[in-house]
Protein backbone atom coordinates (compact mmCIF):
# COMPACT_ATOMS: atom_id res chain seq x y z
CA UNK A 1 0.00 0.00 0.00
CA UNK A 2 0.83 3.59 -0.15
CA UNK A 3 0.51 6.09 2.31
CA UNK A 4 -0.99 9.21 1.73
CA UNK A 5 -2.95 7.99 -1.45
CA UNK A 6 -6.52 7.73 -2.39
CA UNK A 7 -7.00 4.49 -0.83
CA UNK A 8 -4.92 5.87 2.60
CA UNK A 9 -7.44 8.91 2.41
CA UNK A 10 -10.10 6.75 2.25
CA UNK A 11 -9.55 4.63 5.64
CA UNK A 12 -8.86 7.52 7.32
CA UNK A 13 -11.89 9.14 6.80
CA UNK A 14 -13.44 5.79 7.50
CA UNK A 15 -11.12 5.23 10.68
CA UNK A 16 -13.00 8.54 12.07
CA UNK A 17 -15.97 7.13 10.68
CA UNK A 18 -16.16 4.49 13.50
CA UNK A 19 -14.06 6.52 15.78
CA UNK A 20 -17.18 9.28 15.84
CA UNK A 21 -19.66 6.28 15.60
CA UNK A 22 -18.02 4.31 18.72
CA UNK A 23 -18.30 7.97 20.66
CA UNK A 24 -22.32 8.48 19.67
CA UNK A 25 -23.61 4.60 19.72
CA UNK A 26 -21.57 4.70 22.94
CA UNK A 27 -23.19 7.52 24.56
CA UNK A 28 -26.54 6.39 23.11
CA UNK A 29 -25.96 3.00 24.96
CA UNK A 30 -24.81 4.63 28.14
CA UNK A 31 -28.11 6.43 27.91
CA UNK A 32 -30.54 3.58 27.39
CA UNK A 33 -28.82 1.10 29.31
CA UNK A 34 -27.37 3.00 31.96
CA UNK A 35 -28.35 6.64 32.67
CA UNK A 36 -32.17 6.37 32.22
CA UNK A 37 -32.54 2.99 34.37
CA UNK A 38 -30.80 4.51 37.22
CA UNK A 39 -32.56 7.60 37.17
CA UNK A 40 -35.38 5.70 39.03
CA UNK A 41 -33.02 4.61 41.83
CA UNK A 42 -31.48 7.75 42.27
CA UNK A 43 -32.44 9.83 45.17
CA UNK A 44 -34.23 12.80 44.60
CA UNK A 45 -31.39 15.56 45.98
CA UNK A 46 -29.00 13.30 44.25
CA UNK A 47 -30.82 13.95 40.70
CA UNK A 48 -29.61 17.08 39.78
CA UNK A 49 -25.36 15.96 39.54
CA UNK A 50 -26.97 13.96 36.58
CA UNK A 51 -29.45 16.00 35.27
CA UNK A 52 -26.78 19.14 35.31
CA UNK A 53 -23.84 17.93 35.30
CA UNK A 54 -23.49 14.38 33.36
CA UNK A 55 -26.41 14.48 30.81
CA UNK A 56 -25.73 17.92 29.47
CA UNK A 57 -21.87 16.66 28.67
CA UNK A 58 -22.84 13.26 27.02
CA UNK A 59 -25.30 15.46 25.26
CA UNK A 60 -22.74 17.49 24.11
CA UNK A 61 -20.32 14.58 22.76
CA UNK A 62 -23.44 12.18 21.96
CA UNK A 63 -25.21 15.07 19.10
CA UNK A 64 -21.26 15.95 17.59
CA UNK A 65 -20.14 12.87 17.23
CA UNK A 66 -23.56 11.75 15.79
CA UNK A 67 -23.27 14.23 12.91
CA UNK A 68 -19.42 13.42 12.49
CA UNK A 69 -19.99 10.34 12.08
CA UNK A 70 -22.78 11.26 9.09
CA UNK A 71 -20.57 13.20 7.46
CA UNK A 72 -17.42 11.19 7.29
CA UNK A 73 -19.70 8.35 6.37
CA UNK A 74 -20.88 10.16 3.52
CA UNK A 75 -17.36 11.18 2.45
CA UNK A 76 -16.20 7.51 2.59
CA UNK A 77 -19.03 6.69 0.20
CA UNK A 78 -18.52 9.44 -1.88
CA UNK A 79 -14.98 9.15 -2.10
CA UNK A 80 -15.79 5.07 -2.79
CA UNK A 81 -17.92 5.99 -5.65
CA UNK A 82 -21.56 4.24 -4.24
CA UNK A 83 -22.83 6.70 -2.18
CA UNK A 84 -25.92 6.71 -5.27
CA UNK A 85 -26.10 2.93 -5.44
CA UNK A 86 -26.09 2.29 -1.51
CA UNK A 87 -29.03 5.03 -0.90
CA UNK A 88 -30.67 3.43 -3.99
CA UNK A 89 -30.49 0.16 -1.65
CA UNK A 90 -28.49 -1.26 -4.85
CA UNK A 91 -31.30 -1.06 -7.04
CA UNK A 92 -30.44 0.87 -9.62
CA UNK A 93 -27.20 -1.82 -9.85
CA UNK A 94 -28.43 -4.87 -7.97
CA UNK A 95 -25.25 -4.76 -6.24
CA UNK A 96 -25.72 -6.21 -2.72
CA UNK A 97 -22.76 -4.77 -0.76
CA UNK A 98 -24.42 -1.42 -2.05
CA UNK A 99 -27.71 -2.44 -0.85
CA UNK A 100 -26.60 -3.89 2.73
CA UNK A 101 -24.30 -0.35 3.23
CA UNK A 102 -27.55 1.36 1.89
CA UNK A 103 -29.33 -0.10 4.70
CA UNK A 104 -26.79 0.97 7.17
CA UNK A 105 -26.91 4.62 5.71
CA UNK A 106 -30.34 4.76 6.11
CA UNK A 107 -30.68 3.52 9.49
CA UNK A 108 -27.76 6.02 10.33
CA UNK A 109 -29.32 9.20 8.77
CA UNK A 110 -32.38 8.37 10.64
CA UNK A 111 -31.27 7.99 13.71
CA UNK A 112 -28.66 11.12 13.49
CA UNK A 113 -31.91 13.00 12.23
CA UNK A 114 -33.96 11.96 15.04
CA UNK A 115 -30.91 13.14 17.27
CA UNK A 116 -31.09 16.69 16.19
CA UNK A 117 -34.48 17.58 15.35
CA UNK A 118 -35.94 15.33 18.20
CA UNK A 119 -34.39 14.21 21.31
CA UNK A 120 -31.58 17.38 21.08
CA UNK A 121 -34.62 20.20 21.07
CA UNK A 122 -36.61 17.73 24.02
CA UNK A 123 -33.63 17.25 25.76
CA UNK A 124 -33.09 20.94 26.32
CA UNK A 125 -36.73 21.00 27.94
CA UNK A 126 -36.06 18.21 30.41
CA UNK A 127 -32.96 19.36 31.14
CA UNK A 128 -33.74 22.90 31.95
CA UNK A 129 -31.88 24.65 29.04
CA UNK A 130 -35.09 25.84 27.64
CA UNK A 131 -37.36 27.08 30.28
CA UNK A 132 -41.25 25.35 29.73
CA UNK A 133 -44.30 24.75 31.57
CA UNK A 134 -43.96 21.23 33.44
CA UNK A 135 -46.90 19.46 31.85
CA UNK A 136 -44.71 20.27 28.71
CA UNK A 137 -41.95 19.60 30.49
CA UNK A 138 -43.19 15.64 31.05
CA UNK A 139 -44.28 15.75 27.43
CA UNK A 140 -41.15 16.48 25.91
CA UNK A 141 -39.54 13.93 28.62
CA UNK A 142 -41.75 10.91 26.75
CA UNK A 143 -40.82 12.18 23.12
CA UNK A 144 -36.97 11.95 23.83
CA UNK A 145 -37.10 8.61 25.63
CA UNK A 146 -39.29 6.99 23.08
CA UNK A 147 -36.96 8.42 20.08
CA UNK A 148 -34.03 7.32 22.25
CA UNK A 149 -35.01 3.88 22.37
CA UNK A 150 -36.16 3.90 19.30
CA UNK A 151 -32.32 4.65 17.88
CA UNK A 152 -31.44 1.84 20.24
CA UNK A 153 -33.68 -0.83 19.08
CA UNK A 154 -32.06 0.64 15.22
CA UNK A 155 -28.30 0.80 16.07
CA UNK A 156 -28.72 -3.25 15.85
CA UNK A 157 -29.93 -3.50 12.42
CA UNK A 158 -27.88 -0.65 11.73
CA UNK A 159 -24.64 -2.02 12.68
CA UNK A 160 -25.50 -5.52 11.40
CA UNK A 161 -25.98 -3.58 7.74
CA UNK A 162 -22.74 -1.55 8.01
CA UNK A 163 -20.86 -4.66 8.90
CA UNK A 164 -21.63 -7.13 6.95
CA UNK A 165 -21.54 -5.12 3.81
CA UNK A 166 -17.31 -5.63 4.21
CA UNK A 167 -17.71 -9.26 5.74
CA UNK A 168 -20.19 -11.05 3.90
CA UNK A 169 -20.81 -9.68 0.49
CA UNK B 1 -51.12 -2.57 24.00
CA UNK B 2 -47.78 -2.03 25.69
CA UNK B 3 -45.04 -0.15 23.68
CA UNK B 4 -42.97 -2.28 23.45
CA UNK B 5 -39.58 0.44 23.18
CA UNK B 6 -40.90 1.15 26.98
CA UNK B 7 -38.48 -2.06 27.94
CA UNK B 8 -35.25 -2.73 26.98
CA UNK B 9 -35.27 -6.24 26.16
CA UNK B 10 -38.58 -5.10 24.05
CA UNK B 11 -36.30 -2.33 22.14
CA UNK B 12 -33.54 -5.22 21.46
CA UNK B 13 -36.04 -7.89 20.66
CA UNK B 14 -37.63 -4.97 18.16
CA UNK B 15 -34.08 -4.42 16.78
CA UNK B 16 -33.48 -8.33 15.82
CA UNK B 17 -36.95 -8.12 14.07
CA UNK B 18 -35.55 -6.26 11.72
CA UNK B 19 -32.43 -7.13 11.45
CA UNK B 20 -34.30 -9.99 10.30
CA UNK B 21 -35.86 -7.80 8.07
CA UNK B 22 -33.09 -7.33 6.62
CA UNK B 23 -31.62 -10.49 6.22
CA UNK B 24 -34.75 -11.53 4.36
CA UNK B 25 -34.34 -8.71 1.73
CA UNK B 26 -30.51 -9.49 1.30
CA UNK B 27 -31.12 -12.84 0.92
CA UNK B 28 -33.86 -12.63 -2.12
CA UNK B 29 -31.55 -9.27 -3.45
CA UNK B 30 -28.55 -11.59 -3.44
CA UNK B 31 -29.45 -14.72 -3.74
CA UNK B 32 -27.78 -16.37 -0.74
Amino acid sequence: MEYFDNNWLVFMFRWLHVLSGVMWIGLLWYFNFVQTPSMAKIADEHKPAVTKHIAPEALFWFRWAALSTVITGLIVAQMSGYVESALALGLTDGVPKNAAIGFGMWLGLIMAANVWFIIWPNQKKVLGMVEVAADEKAKAARTAALASRTNTMLSIPMLYAMISAHNLY
Amino acid sequence: MKNPLDSLTGTVIAGLVITALHIFYMINMSGG
